[in-house]
């Protein structure tokens, strides 16, 4: 298997970028997630609420095919990511990138960051010289100076970190990022600077997203559609702007009047 | 209530105690100490009130100086820090206290209630122990059995189930721990309470639920709630005055209600606009903040808000606005 261009393993139109067919993991004999079914068409975005327990970062390494799932299966612009080979996996891997909830687990403290941002493209054949285009342009995307790749991770801020961890997952141009907590290590003035940033990447680059969070605001400000979780099993799921504004279930509705 | 066995407290200011505030804060001033002989200044001078039977919410993103302020109120500040400024619970000044006054004084005046439940609870002892320990220390109960009684009591009030009694810290979940954390808290009746918020330890939903209760506690007993928040969407509804603080000074504070209506200062209203509103749709304008908060010792001569404020004028990079109680703007002067 050959190195590939990123644009062969896109989606074709119409193909879900991720799916998730009843999903369901065990730990210790216990189910933490049971059930889970979505479909993201390119450029949809799906937010999971859902408190601590709930089994939202356990979605996301389900969804990133980072564990194996007790049962159900994820897709990836339609293959079933536990079907491909490690190799396959690790190409395709270009496609479906992370951003967490702790800009540092992106950023190696020992390396300048235009090293660690550039990382991913290892998985794609390119010249320096195009990695390098590939860099500015991804620093340009979440508003960093150029020369921001020769510092190293301590001499930038907070919000700063979340955008070079923001551009790390941008370089490979994925068609789908994974974003758990993405906003709530930073401070209440930079959280807003994050998530112009997201809604921005969504309108200009068609890129689908995952937004696990418990923020509530944020998933009605980047996503089509909203899932909840609690107790590892989905207590609603529908359109964003239905589960925020017309909530059936009365977990969703105590969720929500805490924020009232 | 079990008020009977509770010792006169060594430090009631006599007849005139109900016009005295409860805690008066004036020019408090930190520094802690830096390589080479140097030292960073973590607070500027920060004034704060607070009465019996209220609450106050000092809001702050990080390095603020809002945990500072807290250690130092607790007399808690790390080693080798250095305070100037005048404390006084009841009338009586705290900043000259020797370190045994500190102790009679801390957990039985004003107890503090920390982030981390999990790491505030000993880990080997079950709650109730650790409820009655403080009740033990300053003797505020006649016998074991009146301590156990009062212990229960305790965890009655933060709505404890009396079977969690015999539970160990990790067989309790999040809020259960909060829970417990404040009933150590209040063992010995204290004066004022600091409540240090959890920044992610609790989901809004407990939040909520912690701060509802520490409400219900501050209006039954007549306790003075001194809240540390980064929050202040969860905080600004659920307390009656906010002090918002930013580069270890004083922005604005006021009125909880007042505040979220007509924020003054700019650094408070970016901090309001901020925050996307729920209901206001996918395509609801943002209004980012530029920039970030300085790191300690960053902050130049000026306001420290002013490399970040829409209003900024070169005199308010050059020096500081006066605090007059409500607020510290050049900008939006009186």
């Amino acid at each position: 298997m050959s190195p590939v261009d990123p644009a062969a393993s896109a989606p074709g139109p119409g193909v879900p970028v991720l799916e998730a067919e009843a999903l369901g993991q065990r730990y210790n004999g216990r189910d933490v997630l049971r059930q889970v079914s979505f479909s993201l068409r390119p450029g949809e975005s799906l937010g999971v609420i859902g408190e601590s327990g709930a089994g939202k970062s356990t979605l996301a390494r389900l969804l990133m095919a980072l564990e194996r799932p007790a049962s159900g299966v994820v897709r990836w612009a339609g293959e079933d990511v536990q079907a491909l080979s490690a190799t396959q996996r690790r190409l395709r891997r270009t496609q479906v990138q992370m951003v967490f909830q702790d800009p540092y687990s992106s950023l190696d403290p020992r390396w300048r960051v235009g090293r660690s941002v550039m990382e991913p493209l290892q998985l794609l054949r390119m010249s320096p010289q195009a990695r390098q285009e590939r860099l500015s342009a991804v620093l340009a995307a979440v508003q960093l100076e150029p020369d921001a790749a020769l510092r190293f991770p301590h001499q930038f801020s907070g919000g700063q970190r979340q955008r070079l961890a923001i551009a790390r997952a941008l370089v490979t141009r994925p068609a789908l990022i994974v974003a758990d907590e993405p906003l709530s290590a930073l401070d209440v003035s930079v959280q807003a600077q994050i998530l112009s940033l997201l809604r921005d990447l969504q309108r200009r680059e068609g890129i689908s997203l995952v937004l696990i969070s418990h923020d509530l605001p944020a998933v009605e400000v980047l996503c089509d559609q909203a899932l909840v979780l609690r107790d590892g099993q989905v207590v609603e799921q529908g359109s964003a702007a239905t589960v925020l504004g017309d909530p059936r279930h009365p977990y969703t509705q105590s969720l929500l009047a805490a924020l009232a | 209530m079990t008020d009977e066995v509770r010792p006169a407290p060594a430090l009631r200011a006599g007849p005139q105690a109900s016009s005295t505030a409860l805690l008066r804060v004036r020019g408090l001033q930190v520094w802690l100490p830096a390589p080479r002989g140097a030292w960073l200044q973590a607070l500027h001078g920060v004034d704060l009130d607070l009465d019996r039977g209220e609450s106050l919410a000092l809001v702050g993103e990080s390095g603020s100086g809002k945990t500072m302020t807290a250690l130092a109120l607790m007399g808690l500040l790390p080693q080798g820090a250095r305070m100037s400024g005048q404390i006084e619970l009841d009338g009586q000044p705290l900043q000259t206290l020797d370190d045994t006054a500190w102790c009679a004084l801390r957990g039985r005046r004003m107890a503090m209630v920390f982030q981390e439940p999990l790491t505030a609870l000993n880990p080997l002892q079950p709650i109730l122990a650790q409820v009655m320990e403080p009740i033990q220390v300053h003797r505020l109960a006649p016998d074991r059995t009146a301590t156990r009684a009062r212990a229960m009591e305790l965890l009655e009030q933060v709505g404890l189930e009396s079977r969690m009694a015999a539970a160990y810290p990790h067989q309790l979940s999040g809020g259960q721990r909060q829970r417990a954390l404040i009933a150590t808290a209040l063992a010995a009746a204290p004066d004022l309470l600091i409540a240090d918020e959890p920044t992610t330890a609790l989901d809004a939903r407990l939040r909520v639920q912690m701060l509802a209760l520490l409400q219900s506690l501050v209006a039954d007993r007549g306790m003075g709630l001194l809240l540390i928040s980064h929050d202040l969407a969860l905080t600004a509804r659920r307390v009656q005055r906010l002090a918002v603080l930013y580069g270890g000074r004083l922005m604005e504070q006021g009125p909880a209600a007042e505040l979220l209506e007509r924020p003054r200062h700019p650094y408070t209203q970016a901090l309001w606009a901020a925050r996307p509103r729920l209901g206001a749709g996918r395509d609801q304008p943002l209004h980012p903040l530029p920039g970030s908060v300085p790191a300690l010792g960053q902050t130049g001569a000026g306001c420290p808000f002013a490399p970040r404020c829409p209003l900024a004028q070169p005199r308010c990079g050059e020096q500081p606005p006066a605090w007059d109680g409500g607020l510290a703007c050049w900008e939006v002067g009186p």
